[in-house]
């Protein structure tokens, strides 16, 4: 059967419609699923992937804080940032980094063992991850870079923060110096701020830096920023300021520490310059010393770090507050202290001493192998004799002096802070039992009396003692004078708690030293009215001196290896009428304290005293040309550093 | 007729084919075009280089050859079907020797002002041809069995070159393309219902042949299927695109991150953007909302097409004009289905909005016949 054509043509069209209906339907259909879809994957369930879009893109940054400075008492800076221009390469933006650091050598000279370092560096980072190719450029390398831009592309100057110590080797044992932050540092529980995680932060090493890293480190701030795949930023967000270091001013005197530090020399020796009305510890210095700028800015070959380790005079070592000596005559004041304050003795009480002394079978010697004849208290100081002091010390037990002792701060680690500072030693009984393991001899007061076996004191110890002496007030030491704004309170001083009379009684012993024709510092007065100080001489053993040796006979100190030399100490205070500044001077194997340590000790009191070069006035008639000379002589250049490429943060 | 009678002639006529364009549907496109350069502003940073405004050039050049194609009768372009499609496989072929070599594929030929994609043009030729061929068949041997086997060789033979490339995506897309003429056309169901068995059965087969020595797909096309069916198994590898378009989605929320704020996008995070993601960057910038507003409007074109269609006077130019709108929205629709994780990422442009030269001006020439049958329409209605 023949369908009828229009009829089949109609039908076909009819069929098309409903097709054509069908195909939109489903279209449609597709569309409502996709609609759902995209609502679902946008509002219903968008938070996970919303979460991780922030996850792709959000980055924190630190901003390192400007660490604060250190002052003197004067406000000379000690310890300063200075913005150093850096040269940076931006490899990805160098199309030819070999190229452009041919063109940048024509500008500043790279040795062919840095280049090779620098495109180890740039090889193993990503492209556009700055790297430092310079520091330190000077204006005219920075100019030129500038002008030369075109020749230079990815290379652009920035200016990054080194810190710096102006007075170089003056202060590096008080104020320190900064590194970067080592692996134990950053696993320190104690401080987990941060900026540790910054590759280029540094932070305090010794010193101040170190023992006030917090106060002087300030607070980071960040940078909220966004980030693209690569990590590259964007933009920033949002941003947290970070809040500066606090300043920190301390208690010593820029000029008198470097005065101290010239005057000391090269030998190994350190001193203390105490004010005695409060405790300002105007210098510290130990000798030798170093260049902490080559630590903080890791010029420090290994070389140069090997000979700083290997020197017998150990730099490193701040002598001034870690070093522990016998105090030896210096501590006779304690010891005669003792005696008076108990009443064991009076002032006119005579002993004799013929240069030996027994006591349990032993014999102790006078440093005067001839010995001084009758003594008493005044000419026992002046002219330090042992033997009356192995009597005071027989007669008022070992108990009794340490008390006396621990009242003028030894035995007691000061309060300063720097790391490391010594407690020195008051030994007891109970201490040598546990220590030693052997019982306390009778010999062993004897020698603590003369402030020599066990006895043990650092520089800043002995200066503290001198002060209290001088004072009959238990001054404190005292190095940090301000943090940020705030002052730093001194409390009310409470008195040392030992009669007035009794010390008058041993000031006017330390005067003898110094003043008596016989005193063992007599060579070191000051011969002007004004500026008349006392003091006390100390000559510390080093060695037990051997029976069979002394048989032999005794050796010159001289003779003897550097090392096995006695110390030489004196202490004092300036001036003897008001005191004002007391001083303690520690030359290791020096010799004796009245030859080597006491004119050191004289001319940093007088310098204290005159606030300048002692006037010849001041000295003995017959050394003033010495001592022109030796003001002549003294190196007291400041050291410049070169300013170029820095300016001052 | 002199020289001056025939430019008026020509001039007569030409006002009468503009007459009888399809303004309507001149805006659509050229709305969808302006959120393309749009988006590709966007995509770029806020810079018009270096795709929006060359985008914006080829849609220009485009728009051109819209009124060319559409200047010509519809009869022209029946005539040409053969030709065209005869010329799309020697260019699939010829792809194969000399084609440029993308992303691990041959896929285009370089003609200096823009990369040519044969894939994309088969896409146009097959439909016409196959409007043509159902047209000289008459409506009697529609599902008569030897020339249902000629039109689904017309499909099978580009659909297995485009295959070779491998692009697996397009060619399922030129079946689908061609199935749905097909059916439009009229050949019967039963034909279709034995082709969705046949494939079922072929998929099992093709899934079963993995890890062995005849396998039938690429190892990425396996791991483009394990991802599309778990894209969080791979975040950072093949899952990547899809892991990140939907964090793009998710963070554009129902009111978006604001033009040119899109974190995704502008970051970086979002691969493609430009290309296959740029409806994530559109729909992360302007929300939920506006996503849903493109894919209206996308729809819109579609159906506007499809009701010009079921009104055509003409056989042919119904089944053409019902086959292209249906191409159109295969494209638009898989790549908004790819980006928003419903199907495997297949590398499929979203129409007027992706950067893309071939499919820019293969979009427009399918729009130029499209407006060619319509002047033809109103032609035979006055």
């Amino acid at each position: 059967m023949m369908a009828d054509p229009v009829d089949r043509r109609q039908k076909d069209l009819e069929r098309f419609k409903r097709r054509a209906f069908l195909l939109a339907g489903a279209q449609a259909a597709i569309l409502i699923g996709l609609a759902s879809r995209l609502t679902d994957l946008q509002v219903t369930n968008s938070s996970e992937y919303r979460l991780l879009a922030e996850k792709n893109r959000i980055n924190y940054r630190i901003i390192p804080p400007q660490r604060g400075l250190i002052y003197d008492r004067n406000g000379a800076v000690l310890a300063e940032n200075l913005r150093n221009y850096r040269i940076l390469l931006v490899p990805e933006e160098a199309n030819d980094v070999e190229a452009v650091l041919d063109n940048l050598g024509r500008i500043l000279p790279i040795s062919r063992y840095e280049r090779q370092k620098k495109l180890e560096e740039i090889s193993r980072q990503k492209g556009f991850v700055p790297v430092v190719v310079a520091e330190h450029a000077n204006w005219e390398q920075v100019a030129a870079v500038s002008v030369n831009a075109p020749a230079l592309p990815g290379i652009s100057a920035d200016l990054g923060n080194s810190r710096i110590y102006p007075f170089e080797d003056d202060f590096a044992h008080i104020v320190g110096y900064v590194g970067l932050v080592n692996e134990n540092e950053l696993d320190n529980p104690n401080d987990q701020d941060p900026v540790l995680q910054l590759p280029e932060f540094q932070i305090g090493k010794t010193g101040i830096e170190k023992s006030l890293d917090q106060e002087l480190r300030g607070k980071a701030g960040t940078r909220k920023i966004e980030v693209n795949v690569h990590g590259r930023v964007m933009r920033e967000l949002d941003r947290t300021v970070p809040h500066s270091g606090k300043d920190v001013q301390l208690t010593v005197d820029q000029r008198l520490q470097h005065y101290t530090l010239a005057r000391l020399g090269k030998d190994a020796a350190c001193a203390v310059i105490m004010d005695v009305w409060n405790g300002d510890l105007l210098v510290v210095a130990s000798s030798p010393s170093f260049d902490p700028n080559k630590f903080s800015g890791g010029e420090l070959s290994q070389a140069e770090f090997d000979e700083l380790v290997s020197n017998p005079n150990r730099p490193l070592v701040s002598r001034t507050v870690q070093g522990s000596y016998p105090p030896a005559s210096t501590f006779k004041m304690i010891t005669a202290l003792t005696a008076l304050e108990e009443g064991l003795v009076g002032p006119e009480d005579i002993f004799e001493c013929d240069g030996t002394y027994e006591a349990s079978n032993r014999i102790f010697h006078c440093w005067s192998r001839q010995g001084h004849g009758s003594v008493n208290l005044f000419k026992s100081l002046g002219q330090s004799c042992d033997v009356y002091y192995y009597n005071l010390a027989q007669l008022a037990g070992i108990e009794k002096i340490t008390a006396m002792g621990r009242r003028f701060g030894f035995g007691v680690r000061p309060g300063i802070p720097l790391p490391g500072a010594a407690q020195g030693l008051l030994p007891t009984k109970e201490w040598k039992r546990i220590n030693r393991g052997s019982p306390w001899l009778a010999g062993d007061t004897l020698n603590a009396g003369i402030g020599q076996g066990f006895v043990l004191a650092s520089a800043v110890q002995i200066a503290v003692m001198t002060a209290r002496l001088a004072t009959g007030l238990a001054i404190e030491p005292r190095l940090i004078r301000t943090t940020g704004n705030s002052m730093l309170e001194i409390g009310g001083i409470s008195p040392v708690g030992v009669t007035e009379g009794n010390l008058n009684l041993v000031r006017s012993g330390m005067f003898a030293v110094v003043n008596e024709k016989k005193g063992t510092a007599y060579d070191s007065r000051s011969v002007s009215q004004e500026s008349v100080f006392a003091g006390k001489t100390g000559t510390s053993q080093n060695r037990n001196i051997t029976l069979a040796e002394r048989r032999r006979g005794l050796k010159k100190n001289e003779d003897l290896p550097w090392n096995q030399r006695d110390h030489a100490l004196f202490c004092g205070y300036i001036p003897y009428a008001e005191p004002r500044y007391a001083v303690a001077v520690i030359v290791e194997h020096g010799g004796g304290g009245s030859a080597v340590a006491a004119p050191i000790a004289r001319d940093l009191l007088l310098r204290s005293y005159y606030g300048k070069l002692p006037p010849l006035e001041a000295y003995p008639e017959d050394i003033r040309p010495q001592v022109r000379r030796e003001q002549q002589e003294l190196d007291l250049r400041q050291p410049t550093r070169p300013e170029s490429g820095s300016i001052r943060a | 007729m002199n020289t001056s009678e025939r430019l008026g002639a020509f001039a007569h006529a030409g006002l009468r084919k503009a007459a009888g364009l399809n303004w309507i549907l001149v805006i659509l496109v050229c709305i969808a075009a302006g959120v393309g350069v749009l988006a590709l502003y966007s995509v770029s940073g806020g810079q018009f280089e270096p795709w929006a405004n060359t985008h914006a050039k080829r849609f220009v050049a485009g728009i051109g050859l819209m009124f060319i194609v559409a200047f010509f009768p519809i009869e022209f372009w029946r005539r040409m079907a053969v030709p065209i499609y005869l010329a799309s496989l020697v260019l699939l072929v010829f792809v194969e020797f000399a084609g440029e070599t993308g992303m691990g594929a041959r896929r285009w030929i370089d003609l200096g002002f823009f990369n040519l994609q044969p894939s994309e043009l088969v896409k146009v030729s097959l439909v016409l041809l196959l409007a043509a061929f159902y047209n000289q068949l008459g409506a009697r041997n529609v599902s008569h069995p030897v020339w249902t086997i000629a039109a689904a060789t017309i499909v099978i033979v580009p659909v297995y070159l485009v295959m070779r490339q491998p692009d697996l995506g397009t060619a399922a897309l030129i079946a689908i393309g061609g199935a749905t003429v097909m059916f439009v056309a009229g050949v019967s169901l039963y034909y279709f219902a034995g082709v969705v068995i046949i494939a079922i059965g072929a998929a099992y087969r093709v899934l079963a042949s993995r890890g062995t020595d005849w396998q039938l797909l690429r190892d990425y096309q396996f791991r483009r299927i394990d991802v599309f069916l778990d894209p969080a198994s791979d975040p950072l590898g093949a899952g990547y695109h899809i892991m990140q378009s939907k964090i793009a989605l998710a963070s554009g929320g129902l009111t978006g991150r604001g033009f040119l704020q899109g974190t995704q996008s502008q970051l970086n995070f979002l691969p493609e953007k430009h290309t296959d993601f740029v409806y994530t960057t559109l729909a992360e910038e302007f929300g939920l909302i506006w996503g849903l507003v493109i894919i209206a409007f996308f729809g819109a074109i579609v159906f506007y097409c499809i009701g010009f269609a079921v009104r055509c006077k003409n056989r042919f130019r119904s089944v053409l004009v019902l086959g292209l709108s249906a191409t159109f929205f295969l494209y638009f629709s898989t790549n908004i289905a790819m980006v928003t994780g419903l199907v495997p990422v297949v590398g499929v442009p979203l129409p007027f909005i992706s950067y893309g030269g071939s499919a820019m001006m293969v979009l427009l020439f399918t729009f130029g016949l499209i407006q060619s049958a319509h002047i033809q329409d109103k032609l035979e209605q006055s």
